[in-house]
């Protein structure tokens, strides 16, 4: 296992497309380049769209893991300023 | 920015594009922009603007509406009727967007209020089309080194510009002195498809977002011409005039006059 430092965690379980990405954005908004964020969500299609537009953002995806029978985390390090 | 439920719904579509996100969104409620004029062009560029959340919009018209604004001017209806149009304009974009302060001046702009009128200001809309007052908003916006979003319509083509006054070219560098009225198109002559301001608005409040988020390059040093009949679109270059009389490197005007010509507007 490794071990990532996780500066700030959002919970946008119950929030649905395009509303979990608009907080997805403003959360990686919220942190340094550098730092990374841990998004906990509950909408499927999301678990996948989510990472995707992170990375067409220009910032890295950690890690993407059903942790619960649908529910996901997506880890994210922030790579550019916004 | 802490954004309220309505307004991260409202505004989704700007925070999840990467130019605007919500830092460029809180620089959008932010702004202060002044619209000259509520006609065609007025009416769509503060549509749009009051839809983006601009915070502040001014809009100087000493106008009232009149049936025959109808065919372009989509701000007003026939419930505004003999309404000053700049009241009728901060009804229309309020009731689009309460997040915005529309602010009714009923007053036409001359020499001795235009300075005062434009300080308070970020960015300037020219929406007039009418040569001397699109010169005095140029020279204001020299003086006070305020950004200037200038359109003109004329029957089936339009125009836009950018002036970004110590960073090229004016209005003037383009043209010296107005035309003298009878070059001008007489009202009879002055026809103008419905829609085309709706073209050339649009790219007006394009120009002016683009400022306020600072992303994208600006239309300066360019006049961007829309030919609707044959559908073309071109980009003109306009130098900058090391002698131009307000914005060259010894500029002869030192202070606004009116001019007192009369013009047709459009
Ligand atoms: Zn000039």
């Amino acid at each position: 296992m490794e071990d990532i430092k996780i500066d700030k965690k959002l919970d946008i379980r119950g929030q649905v497309c395009p509303y979990t990405l608009v907080r997805s954005k403003l959360g990686v908004e919220s942190i340094e380049v550098g730092q990374v964020i841990e998004i906990l969500l509950d909408y499927p299609e999301a678990a996948d769209s989510i990472p995707k537009a992170m990375l067409n953002y220009g910032h890295s995806v950690l890690k993407v893991e059903k942790i619960n029978p649908g529910e996901w985390i997506v880890q994210v390090r922030k790579e550019v300023e916004d | 920015m802490e954004f309220t439920e309505e307004q991260l719904k409202r505004y989704s579509r700007h925070i999840i594009l990467p130019e605007v996100g919500g830092k460029g969104q809180k620089k959008i409620s932010e702004a202060k922009v002044l619209l000259v004029g509520a006609g065609g062009l007025g009416c769509p560029v503060g549509y749009y603007l009051a839809a983006a959340g601009v915070g502040t919009i001014a809009i100087v018209d000493n106008d009232k509406v009149e049936l025959s604004n109808l065919q372009r001017q989509i701000a007003h209806s026939v419930k505004t009727l003999d309404m000053h149009k700049a009241d009728s304009a901060k009804q229309t974009f309020e009731a689009l967007n309460p997040d915005v302060n529309v602010i009714a001046v009923k007053e036409r702009l001359h020499s001795k209020n235009i300075l005062a009128l434009f300080k308070d200001y970020d960015i300037i809309v020219d929406g007039t089309d009418n040569f001397p007052t699109r010169y005095l908003i140029n020279d204001a916006c020299v003086m006070l080194k305020k950004p200037l979003v200038s359109g003109a319509i004329l029957r089936f083509e339009g125009q836009v510009t950018t002036i970004l006054p110590g960073d090229g070219p004016c209005y003037r560098c383009l043209f010296e002195e107005p035309p003298p009225a009878g070059l001008v198109p007489s009202c009879q002559e002055a026809g103008v498809l419905g829609v085309l301001p709706g073209v050339i608005g649009a790219l007006q409040a394009t120009e002016v977002l683009k400022l306020i988020i600072g992303k994208g390059k600006p239309l300066k040093g360019n006049l961007l011409i829309y030919d609707a009949l044959g559908v073309n679109f071109r980009k003109v270059k306009i130098p900058k005039n090391e002698d131009c009389p307000i914005c060259g490197k010894n500029p002869s005007i030192k202070e606004l006059t009116d001019l007192s010509e009369e013009y047709c507007s459009i």
